[in-house]
């Protein structure tokens, strides 16, 4: 086992794990963040996704001891209590899922996007989410959401109040969402 | 209140049977009542759930003890064991229970198989479990699992089974039943009369569901209670399978799905994991969650069965259909698993006026993984074929494909001499889709399409196809219950689940309709068998015009006592009352009123609850569901790739209780036709046994990037002679079409015909190849 602490969700935290443990199993068994959804766990679908410092990664390509020092930022983490972030109205509003599984790593897709590139063209956020699989076939929608939630943070920007989602903005880095699929 | 109404009759072999029917439904809401909440774009009720992670599927329970478990599969296509041994992986740390044929041989679970099978029949199949601290831990246990095994011979090939001599899958040999044969009027006498005889075969892959959250299921078996949350489209289906197999009492075993991360039919039986996950919570003394990885997800979590289809289509010169003959075969795999429902057939039989029809099914075992429901099972490969073959009809005929269906238009169910309940409906579709794609401009002036088109390196085709479906009529029986609480909400309790569809949204809206209390005060608990009553399972496009007339039955029961309650404090009859916006009101005299909750509160705490029941479906008409979709397609004749360019779709769902769900589900549907027709196919090494592409790498399914426009033309057709509400099921349908649709593209773009899905770059190239060659 071996001991590996990081920042998520802006909490401190501190794990015993054995180094063959992911990312994604740390989330799900060890920390209970379900949120964070494991489908292939070989980096074909992106229903893990997640921010590490502020970069979107597939948690199941990670390794958990690779995450020593570093600020993680999961579906958990977005919302302020009850009140959802402009990326997560955007999808409710959009309808832009069906079963809800891939949303999770969808939305952290986009909102990685939008940290970088503010006002992103419709190809950007195609590209964006071109790595996450949704079977129940919501990608009309899914780019709508990610329209949608570009006005969203626009207007949250422009008014100046403290913007929801500013967390992942802050923590946005250089890097690029998970490369399209093929 | 429901009324029960039993019926004595004797069966064939003089045992009694009874017939039970529940009444009353309500009233029905006609064509062009005035709805106010019912036909509104309302967001998914659930949506803050899905996008803060807080919506708990399967996978996420989370139980004080939790173990994990992993199961070992087999590596041959058919072998016997002859030896397993097991104790090195119970002596590991961390191990809590393992199951194999040596602790459980005779455990029954699909038909006439165990859930340890002595003898394996496909990769995959299960051969022990292990359930262990963690997951890493268990499958440590599985490589430590010794077993030997005599190694047998193996057919994959449908056909090959069939043959003399082949390897037999079962004591009876590889036929999976009896062949279904259907026939009307007389093919055979009347082959010599059809101007037009177009005979071709066509061939559809084994599609695999893949859904993102994978089969599987959280148990807890305490004293002698089981509770398992599982990823299921039937948690009663599901209950009474485990608690049959495991010799419980039906009410001792509950289980609960809240959500669930796609189904698409593959989820509609109790698997085995369920039954390794009890056994191993049995065992360990905790709860056990068990969740399929992606590789054993692709192997034996169900497939759309392939086939091979032998069609005949004669027909006059004007179009007229003379006869139609259809001579199927489907590898069903390794054996039954009771939820197949696959209809290969049923297209031919009904979506054409045809006197003469024959048609025969084969199921047959194969050394593959067991087949199971996908999305309209068996009318997507039937569609594919019988539509293909309508457009070389109609192209034999020099005949616009779409004019050749209006010829043959049914408006009556021939297999039963019945007419539809929506005689109009697919004719709504045709004309529908024609108008918003601009069908008749795309065709004017059109050629044959390989002269039309002879240079260049990308070439334009359009398609078209139609479609009818036995599901989306629902049937009873199921049931609703509803309580008003003193505030002014109301809380609906069904034992039905929602699979990802919006049921919980579709389902409220006709609450709030009938009931006349707004939207938001209203809450649905469904999805557990201990607290709600009986549904039957979500399949078949069933659950909102199943559930939907129970819940509205349910809340005209409460409206009527709360009139009955009412009527007193507001000095009338309670006949002359009215209800809504959270009021009573006496009818044509708005100032009397009262809200509901100053009603409830004046008896509180005596309640109001109503009671439901789906009554019974008409018996002098068939209920179908109906589509057509036109697209058009880039064909890339140097590289063989499609790309889809636009997707035109009408649907006849009847009313349309929820414009956003609806056009999600066709969305959706398209979207998988489109991966059904150009790039999914499970692949199967034939001298090995194995799937050579079990992941998400490289079956491709599609992404965000593969999708084109998709338009969904919304045809509101309220349907009140299949049920009061007028609505029928939309979840499947839309798949059905977009194949054949896509191919009769293709062949307009290239006229290259491909009969084989998917229509891949390989077979794109092939065809050309071909086609170079003849001339």
């Amino acid at each position: 086992m071996h001991l590996v602490s990081f920042r998520i969700n802006g909490d401190e935290r501190s794990l015993a794990v054995e180094p063959r443990r992911t990312l994604l199993d740390a989330l799900r068994a060890d920390l209970a963040l379900t949120g964070t959804k494991k489908v292939c766990d070989m980096g074909d679908c992106g229903a893990c996704t997640v921010l590490l410092d502020g970069r979107a990664v597939y948690a199941c390509l990670t390794l958990a001891v690779d995450c020593e020092g570093r600020e993680i930022t999961t579906i958990e983490g977005l919302a302020h209590g009850n009140e959802l972030d402009p990326v997560q109205r955007a999808f409710v509003e959009a309808d832009a899922y069906q079963c809800g599984f891939c949303t999770p790593g969808q939305i952290m897709s986009i909102t990685a996007l939008l940290a970088e590139q503010s006002a992103p063209t419709e190809d950007e956020i195609r590209r964006a989410v071109s790595g996450n699989l949704c079977r129940c076939g919501a990608y009309q929608n899914i780019v709508k959401a990610g329209q949608r939630a570009a006005e969203l943070v626009a207007a949250t920007r422009t008014n100046g109040s403290n913007a929801n989602g500013s967390r992942a903005s802050a923590a946005a880095g250089a890097g690029d969402a998970p490369g399209g699929r093929r | 209140m429901s009324i029960v109404h039993v019926e004595r009759q004797k069966s064939e072999d003089g045992e009694a049977q009874y017939t039970v029917q529940e009444s009353p439904m309500a009233p029905a809401w006609e064509p062009g009542a005035s709805l106010s909440v019912v036909g509104k774009p309302i967001p998914r009720v659930e949506g803050d759930l899905k996008v803060t992670g807080r919506a708990q599927f399967a996978y996420d329970v989370r139980l004080p003890g939790q173990i994990y478990a992993k199961v070992l599969r087999s590596p041959h296509p058919h072998a016997r064991i002859t030896r397993i041994d097991t104790s090195k992986a119970e002596a590991l740390n961390g191990v809590r229970a393992v199951l194999s044929r040596a602790t459980h041989p005779d455990v029954p679970w699909f038909e006439d198989t165990r859930l340890f099978e002595e003898t394996v029949r496909f990769v995959g199949e299960e051969v022990a479990a292990v359930a262990a601290d963690s997951e890493e831990i268990a499958e440590d246990a599985l490589r430590l699992i010794e077993v030997e095994y005599e190694v047998l011979p193996f057919v994959v090939d449908p056909e090959a089974a069939l043959r003399p001599g082949a390897p037999k899958l079962h004591d009876d040999g590889n036929l999976a039943g009896e062949p279904t044969e259907y026939e009307r009027g007389d093919v055979a006498a009347t082959l010599g009369q059809a101007d037009v005889v177009i005979e071709q075969t066509y061939v559809t892959q084994a599609a695999l569901h893949n859904c993102m959250e994978p089969h599987g299921c959280t148990a807890t078996w305490e004293g002698d209670r089981l509770t398992i949350w599982d990823s299921t489209q039937s948690i009663f289906d599901v209950r009474d399978e485990v608690a049959t197999r495991l010799e419980l009492p039906k009410h001792h075993v509950r289980v609960i799905k809240q959500f669930m991360g796609g189904g698409f039919g593959s989820k509609q039986i109790a698997w085995k994991h369920t039954g390794f996950a009890a056994l191993l919570s049995k065992h360990s003394g905790r709860p056990v969650q068990l969740m399929l990885d992606r590789e054993a997800e692709n192997l034996a979590a169900g497939n759309r069965n392939p086939t091979r289809q032998h069609v005949r289509l004669g027909a006059k010169r004007d179009g007229t259909l003379v006869f139609i003959e259809c001579d199927a075969i489907m590898a069903v795999g390794a054996f039954m698993v009771g939820g197949e429902a696959s209809d290969v057939d049923g297209t031919y039989q009904t979506l054409y006026r045809c006197p003469n029809v024959r048609t025969k099914q084969t199921p047959v075992y194969t050394n593959t993984g067991p087949a199971v429901a996908f999305r309209a099972p068996g009318y997507v490969e039937g569609a594919f074929a019988l539509e293909s073959a309508m457009d070389e009809l109609a192209r034999a005929l020099d005949m616009d494909p779409l004019q050749l269906r209006m010829k043959n238009y049914s408006e009556v169910d021939q297999t039963a001499d019945k007419p539809y309940s929506s005689p109009q409906g697919l004719r709504r579709c045709y004309e529908a889709v024609a108008e918003r794609f601009g069908w008749h401009a795309a065709r004017s002036g059109s050629t044959e399409p390989a002269e039309r088109q002879a240079s260049g390196r990308k070439r334009r085709g359009i398609g078209f196809a139609g479609h009818d479906w036995i599901g989306g009529a629902g049937h009873p029986p199921g049931y609703a219950w509803l309580k008003l609480n003193n505030d002014g909400t109301a809380d609906i309790v069904a034992g039905t689940q929602d699979i990802g569809t919006g049921s919980r949204t579709g389902l409220l809206q006709v609450a709030a309709e009938e009931l006349g209390l707004p939207f938001e005060k209203l809450e649905l608990h469904l999805g557990d068998t201990a607290f709600g009553p009986y549904a039957p399972v979500s399949s078949g496009s069933a659950t909102q015009a199943t559930i939907g007339p129970a819940i509205q039955a349910a809340a005209l029961d409460a409206k009527r006592q709360l009139f009955e309650a009412a009527a007193p404090m507001l000095e009338v009859a309670p006949h002359d009352l009215e209800m809504h916006d959270g009021s009573v009101y006496v009818k044509g005299q708005r100032e009397r009123q009262m809200a509901v909750s100053e009603v409830l509160s004046q008896i509180d705490p005596h309640m109001i609850q109503g009671h439901g029941s789906r009554g019974p479906n008409p018996e002098d008409k068939t209920i179908h569901t109906f589509g057509a979709q036109a697209v058009e397609v880039e064909v890339d004749v140097e590289t063989g790739e499609v790309t889809i360019l636009r997707v035109v779709a009408a649907h006849d769902c009847g009313r349309i209780v929820n414009p956003l769900m609806v056009d999600s589900q066709v969305v959706g549907a398209v979207t998988q036709g489109i991966g059904f027709a150009l790039t999914e196919e499970r692949l199967v090494d034939m001298g090995r046994g194995f799937v050579v592409n079990a992941n998400l790498e490289h079956y491709l399914v599609p992404t965000v990037l593969d999708i084109p426009e998709i338009v969904n033309v919304h045809l509101d057709l309220p349907d009140t002679v299949a049920n009061p509400t007028g609505a029928k099921g939309i979840g499947e349908s839309p798949l059905v079409p977009t194949a054949p649709a896509i191919a009769n593209a293709v062949y307009d773009a290239i006229g290259v015909r491909i009969r084989q899905t998917p229509l891949g770059r390989s077979r794109v190239l092939a065809g050309l190849a071909e086609q170079g060659a003849k001339r």
